[in-house]
């Protein structure tokens, strides 16, 4: 249920696609963990517009990987988010550790 | 005043949290939802379910029913499983507490449900199980007249 892309300057784009609950946590966690330990990048993009839905079991995986590649000094950023998963990740406050990546952009 | 209402009982297994969802915005569908009302109330409801699923039955299999109501524009939503319990309330409401941290379980369950409906109870009796009770007033332009 991840997409992976790597840029050539080291972004690391995870793409989530489908319904990111506590089901399909398992899955999500190993996919994203199997493409942080294959790839060497400086920053990590995940990019949610193929995210039809999303509940705090997503928020847990996310702080997951924050926590896992915070001692690798990599930023991570969040894009795509539609309006209601946006409203749960500005809930959650998870913004503060991971901006969206629209605005660091432009 | 118009009245409906279903009822529905499934295993506590984590295949049923989107048909738990899935049921639920089926459900409301007749009261003509915004995409913002629909995504709040199934989000609200999958946090429910999910709990039941992860905390009412360590040891064993059980079931989670959801019994939905509309009266009028107001929908009220039931959660119950009939597992361990909650021995303090008070102390899982917390935001951000959780019981299972290594699970990466974010503690921020029933802090969604509270804020996306427009009420949250929550009773329970420890070895009996627990009851969730969600309500939202599902106004909306059309409803009071307006397209």
């Amino acid at each position: 249920m991840i997409k992976v892309q790597r840029t050539k300057d080291g972004k690391l784009i995870l793409s989530v696609q489908g319904e990111l609950d506590h089901h399909s946590a398992p899955v999500a966690r190993a996919e994203m963990d199997q493409a942080l330990e294959n790839h060497q990048f400086k920053e990590i993009v995940f990019e949610l517009s193929g995210l039809t839905f999303m509940d705090s079991s997503g928020i847990g995986v996310l702080l997951g990987r924050y926590k896992k590649v915070q001692s690798l000094g990599a930023k991570i950023y969040v894009s795509g988010a539609n309006t209601a998963i946006d409203k749960l990740l500005q809930m959650s406050g998870i913004y503060t550790i991971m901006p969206k990546a629209d605005k660091e952009v432009s | 005043m118009f009245r409906n209402k279903m009822q529905l009982k499934f295993d506590a297994i984590s295949q049923n949290e989107g048909f738990a969802r899935m049921t639920i915005g089926a459900f409301i569908a007749q009261l003509n939802p915004t995409i913002y009302q629909l995504a709040d109330i199934k989000t609200a409801v999958s946090e429910a379910v999910t709990n039941a699923i992860i905390h009412a039955y360590p040891e064993k299999e059980g079931e989670v029913e959801l019994n939905a109501s509309i009266e009028g524009t107001v929908l009220t939503v039931e959660i119950i499983d009939h597992g361990v319990g909650i021995a303090d309330i008070e102390k899982a409401r917390q935001p951000f507490y959780t019981t299972a941290p290594e699970e990466e379980r974010s503690g921020m369950g029933f802090m969604v449900m509270e804020s996306f409906m427009d009420s949250l109870e929550v009773t329970s009796k420890v070895g009996e199980g627990t009851r969730v009770l969600l309500r939202k007033n599902v106004e909306t332009y059309s409803a009071k007249g307006a397209v």
